[in-house]
């Protein structure tokens, strides 16, 4: 996809906040590529930096040392006009809390990317459409966020972050308010969207959704402490894993 | 094992190939790993026990060995103690924890290395069985059994992650004095 190779490449990169005896470093020295169609989760205690690492990955926040590349271009460096249309087109946000707009449909709210991004309503409706069908919501595209459940709000929220085919789909807790049955929905619509070569980002203190990734990157105090891939498949099936037999 | 397949019998006498369709069925992908070979073996060891009896059945041509099997009045006891017994599997986490503590202790190997190539272990583990989770429709009794391992495999990671915690405590207060 480019000269790197990886979908999402960082460098040396450090969050600071406050100085002098209250330095705190969020991220500290981060190294980090993401390959195209890879879903990584990142794991590690509340206070771990996975957070603002997740939004430095998106240019939600600007690091203080340290370069972020989104594929092949330098992402920290550019100006907040250049960053606001990098976010609106080329990078998807999903957030604990949802946050749809209250007063628009499930549809409206997968259309509202779509319109920003200057293309026609005709375009956004068939876009919104085709992703609320992905994601299993065809039949509540009219309803308001208030008429869905916690995991159907979320999905909305997934497609809406896919109106615009992403380079990378960021996501902070995607199911830190869902539960169980939510959960297992929404990571069904994740592993469609691996299935379907889409690079993913989750940010997540659930061991359960983190099991689920290619990979699995560890955080403690800012830094990685552990990168495990999972992708390998046991030898053997379940049962033989799970003890069943004799 | 035995007292499950004692138990699919109690519902009306069996081929053993039935009785292993059961046993997939209630299994769900956890079954798919399970021959025809551990279902006929443990037959025969329950038959030596005098918990089932078999007969022949009138055999189709192009099987003619079919045995029929059924629970002897032993057996229905057994069913009966089984389902009324309230017994949990225990999960092993004494030996765990004695081989952290060895380790530190004999400067072995360092205990947070092994909590971590453990955590790696049951991350994979807890995949596997999210990933059969997650393709069962809902409402599916087999993605029960999924739904108990993964709840299970997840509790057993939190604790490594106190493990992990701790053990790297220990290790840097040896290490001062």
């Amino acid at each position: 996809m480019n000269e790197f190779g990886a979908v999402l490449q960082v460098r040396g990169l450090c969050k600071e906040h406050g100085q002098g005896q209250g330095l705190v470093r969020a991220v500290d020295e981060i190294d980090l590529d993401v390959p195209a169609g890879q879903m990584l989760a990142v794991t590690g205690p509340s206070g771990c930096g996975k957070s603002t690492l997740l939004h430095l990955l998106g240019g939600l926040e600007r690091p203080s040392r340290g370069e972020v590349w989104l594929a092949g271009r330098r992402i920290d460096t550019l100006n907040e006009r250049a960053l606001a249309r990098l976010r609106r087109r080329s990078v998807g946000f999903v957030f604990q809390a949802f946050h749809l707009v209250e007063e628009l449909s499930a549809r409206e709210n997968v259309e509202l990317p779509v319109l920003l991004a200057g293309r026609s309503p005709r375009a956004a409706r068939r876009r919104a459409a085709t992703l609320l069908e992905r994601v299993g919501l065809a039949d509540r595209a009219r309803h308001l966020p208030w008429e869905l459940s916690g995991g159907q709000r979320q999905r909305v929220a997934i497609a809406r972050a896919m109106a615009n085919d992403p380079l990378v789909l960021l996501a902070d807790e995607p199911t830190g308010n869902l539960d169980t049955a939510a959960t297992l929905d929404v990571l069904r619509v994740f592993e469609e969207l691996r299935a379907a070569g889409q690079t993913l980002v989750i940010v997540t203190h659930d061991e359960r959704v983190a099991a689920t990734a290619d990979r699995v990157v560890s955080m403690r105090d800012g830094t990685c402490v552990d990168d495990t891939r999972l992708a390998a498949q046991a030898a053997g099936g379940l049962g033989d894993m799970f003890g069943l037999g004799e | 094992m035995q007292d499950a397949v004692l138990a699919m019998l109690a519902k009306e006498p069996s081929h053993g190939y039935l009785l292993r369709e059961r046993l997939r069925k209630a299994l769900g992908p956890l079954g798919e790993s399970m021959n025809a070979g551990q279902v006929y073996v443990t037959l025969t060891r329950l038959e030596k026990a005098g918990l089932v009896a078999s007969e022949r059945a009138e055999g189709l041509p192009d099987r003619p060995d079919r045995k029929v099997y059924a629970l002897t009045p032993a057996g229905q006891r057994r069913v009966a103690a089984w389902l009324s017994e309230v017994s949990w599997p225990k999960p092993n986490l004494a030996e765990f924890h004695l081989k952290l503590a060895a380790a530190a202790a004999g400067r072995l190997a360092d205990p947070v290395e092994l909590v971590d190539a453990q955590r790696r272990e049951l991350m994979r583990r807890l995949g596997e069985a999210q990933r059969a989770l997650l393709a069962e429709p809902d409402g599916s009794t087999a993605g029960l059994l999924l739904e108990g391992i993964a709840l299970r495999l997840q509790a057993d990671l939190r604790w490594l992650e106190a493990c992990e915690r701790v053990w790297s405590k220990v290790e840097n207060e040896s290490e001062d004095t």
